[in-house]
């Protein structure tokens, strides 16, 4: 019943958005949805604190402490980042650079996306997790390119064929998939995709087919997270994209991703039984993390700046999964936690900040604390924040990730902290002056809405002093789901 | 019974040559036109194999899934492509090629690399397609050579789409095909990304004056 209010709240916000998404309410509207979506997101997740594990609808849908944990997270950053896009869109407005029509179909796309997502993150059908994330990819394409500009249209042209292609070579992952479980599971197509009953036979299905389909589940999805060297449309459609899509593409879509590529990786160790994936894993993971830190420094635009540094937080992520194990994996999944709670905040500043300045390129954005305290201060404790400065959260999941490295796999720390202190010199010489000295911005038309950034920030903080005992319960549960 | 099935076998054998042959037609062709007609002509041949499968298995599903074959990818799709065309004005449109052997040798490169892959595969299918898992592959690769040596927008999607007959393949060859909710929603995927980027056509060329991605060449590192 939750599940269908999770995906079903925001496919009607959809539609009654590509209807009414004209109107002067729409972004209430968007607010409005997405706010009752996090509702039935929290009732879920009450659901599953309580009795557990939910199967649903056939088993077509499953719910466990991992997948609804991102759950939350994705309601929860998709309402704010609702509540931020109300008045930045209407500035955009202001601006010229959208139409109310536009609005139209930015508003509706933005709820289908959703959508996908949920379903990703929610079925339990190895098929409809690829059905669900080419529509999350569809559904943002429409977003990017949503200026119309050159720059945009290219990204969004970039965008739409590399993940296009990626997630071609995920599907031709699930045929292969699916070949070897309808050997055990025989042909019966609806039941011999789903993820519990191929975690259940997985030690028997045949691994050389596991580990050719694990190749190339990890590159198709893989695109979709980031990974170097597929993450080339990452940046760019960081860029060019309106702000609010930035921060749910960076802050979700590459959670959701990964999730598909956890999800993979736990059927597929299962069935060879060596240490194959884990290592692609790590390998991919560290070579992001270092690539996305040493990209860092070329960059001029401050929301390409973020869009690699998400390359690197993504590649951290993914090695903490390769190296596996419960402390690993509770790491990683803290660290997906408190990594898109703050660089959606990033985002959002970012993008009022080049608002105000009226440019994207840092060279010409200066002095925001002068023109608005809230818009320095936030880019100021975002950056902080995302550099792992303690006490932030990022602060004790990269601990975490780095002292398991130190024991695990010795001979990739000196990677994992070159990468770290590469890309906390570069975002830091690079915020300084932006933050600090004299400006001729002028203010913004309509107040910007910054409690989200705040109220992110705030949690980032109290994740890196506190954890609550049942969120750690949970992650501990989750990690142990992983393996 | 012994003799039909390896007749059928044999016939199988011979639609995946014709894919596989049309892949590497659609690679050296130049006028996109004749390219949208290529890509018809592979869709055609798909539904004929998807059909000899589903006879010889005697399932139910298969069937449907060749019918969809033949509605998307014969009918609908390349209209869709050449109404597109002709809107845009590009029907005598032709690209410049370059290095056709050299593009030659590197997809026979690809074709001995995709039998290499699948040759461990194979031998555990107990389908009679189980000897097309190669050529399936070859064909997806095939159509990612054509997408990286093109540089106008409609052949990519072409390619792209070419890439998609491939997985198609490679799904009734080795497990006879994928279930049908999962059929259907790829169908739908593939539908709507058309339609996403015939809107995306007339934006590039608005913007562009061109459908030629060499314009498009302004977001680099820096």
């Amino acid at each position: 019943m939750e599940i269908m209010l999770v995906l079903g709240l925001p496919l009607l916000g959809s539609l009654m958005l590509a209807l009414f998404g004209a109107r002067r309410f729409a972004a209430e509207l968007n607010v409005g949805v997405s706010l009752a979506t996090l509702a039935a997101g929290a009732l879920l997740v009450v659901r599953v604190i309580k009795h557990g594990p939910i199967l649903a609808l056939r088993e077509q849908f499953f719910v466990d402490s991992f997948n609804v944990f991102l759950v939350a997270l994705t309601a929860f950053v998709g309402f704010t980042t609702a509540v931020f896009s109300r008045p930045y869109m209407r500035i955009e407005e202001h601006h010229g650079r959208v139409t109310s029509r536009r609005l139209r179909l930015y508003h509706s796309m933005y709820q289908l996306f959703m959508a996908a997502m949920f379903l990703a993150l929610l079925t339990n059908n190895m098929g409809l997790l690829w059905v669900a994330m080419e529509a999350a990819t569809l559904s943002t394409v429409l977003l990017v390119s949503l200026y119309r500009t050159r720059a945009s249209l290219e990204a969004a042209w970039k965008y739409f064929i590399l993940c296009g292609v990626g997630i071609a070579q995920a599907l031709f992952g699930t045929i292969l998939l699916y070949f070897a479980a309808e050997q055990h599971l025989g042909q019966n197509g609806m039941t011999a995709l789903l993820w519990t009953h191929l975690n259940a036979v997985k030690g028997q299905l045949e691994p050389r087919v596991l580990g050719l389909a694990f190749v190339f589940l990890l590159v198709g999805y893989g695109t979709k997270v980031g990974l170097a060297p597929l993450h080339n449309w990452l940046p760019d459609a960081h860029a060019e994209g309106p702000t609010p899509v930035s921060a749910v593409l960076s802050g979700l879509l590459l959670n959701v991703a990964l999730y598909a590529v956890v999800r993979c990786k736990v059927l597929v160790a299962g069935s060879i039984g060596t240490s194959l994936p884990s290592h692609m894993l790590m390998v991919f993971g560290l070579l992001s993390a270092v690539l996305g830190a040493f990209f860092l420094w070329r960059q001029r635009d401050i929301k390409r700046l973020f869009g690699y540094s998400s390359i690197e937080h993504m590649g951290i992520i993914t090695f903490a999964f390769g190296m596996g194990g419960p402390v690993a994996n509770f790491a990683a999944l803290l660290h997906m936690t408190v990594h898109s709670l703050t660089k959606s905040s990033i985002f959002f500043t970012a993008g009022h900040a080049s608002q105000a300045a009226g440019t994207q390129r840092m060279d010409d954005i200066r002095g925001m604390l002068a023109i608005s305290p809230t818009i320095g201060w936030g880019l100021v404790l975002g950056s902080l924040a995302i550099l792992g400065m303690p006490p932030f959260g990022v602060f004790a999941s990269e601990f975490l990730v780095l002292t398991t490295a130190m024991r695990s796999a010795p001979w990739t720390t000196p990677f994992l902290l070159v990468a770290l202190g590469v890309a906390f010199a570069a975002i830091f010489s690079r915020i300084q002056p932006m933050v600090f000295g004299d400006t001729s911005a002028r203010p913004l038309p309509h107040s910007p809405a910054l409690v989200p950034v705040f109220v992110h920030l705030a949690m980032v903080l109290a994740l890196g002093l506190y954890i609550p005992p049942a969120l750690a319960e949970w992650y501990r549960a989750a990690a142990q789901l992983i393996g | 019974m012994a003799y039909t099935s390896h007749f059928l076998a044999q016939l199988l054998d011979l639609f995946a040559a014709g894919l596989l042959l049309i892949s590497f037609a659609m690679l050296s062709e130049r006028r996109t036109q004749r390219l949208v007609t290529l890509f018809a002509w592979q869709g055609a041949v798909l539904f004929a194999s998807t059909l000899l499968v589903a006879h010889s298995a005697g399932l139910e599903e298969v069937y449907y899934s060749a019918a969809l074959t033949l509605v998307l990818k014969v009918i609908i799709l390349p209209w869709i492509l050449h109404r597109l065309i002709r809107r845009l004005g590009a029907e005598w449109d032709s690209e410049l090629l370059v290095n056709v052997p050299v593009t030659m040798l590197l997809g026979l490169g690809f074709v001995i690399f995709a039998f290499g892959l699948a040759q461990p595969i194979s031998t555990l299918a107990t389908t009679i397609t189980r000897n097309t898992l190669g050529i399936a592959l070859a064909v997806i690769l095939l159509a990612f050579l054509m997408m990286i040596t093109r540089r106008k927008a409609i052949t990519q999607v072409i390619g792209f789409l070419a890439m998609e007959n491939g997985l198609f393949f490679a799904a009734t060859s080795a497990t006879y095909g994928m279930p049908m909710v999962i059929e259907l929603g790829i169908a739908l995927d593939v539908l709507v990304g058309m339609l996403i980027l015939g809107v995306f056509f007339f934006q590039i060329r608005e913007q562009f004056d061109s459908l030629d991605l060499q314009h498009m060449e302004t977001l680099k590192e820096d």
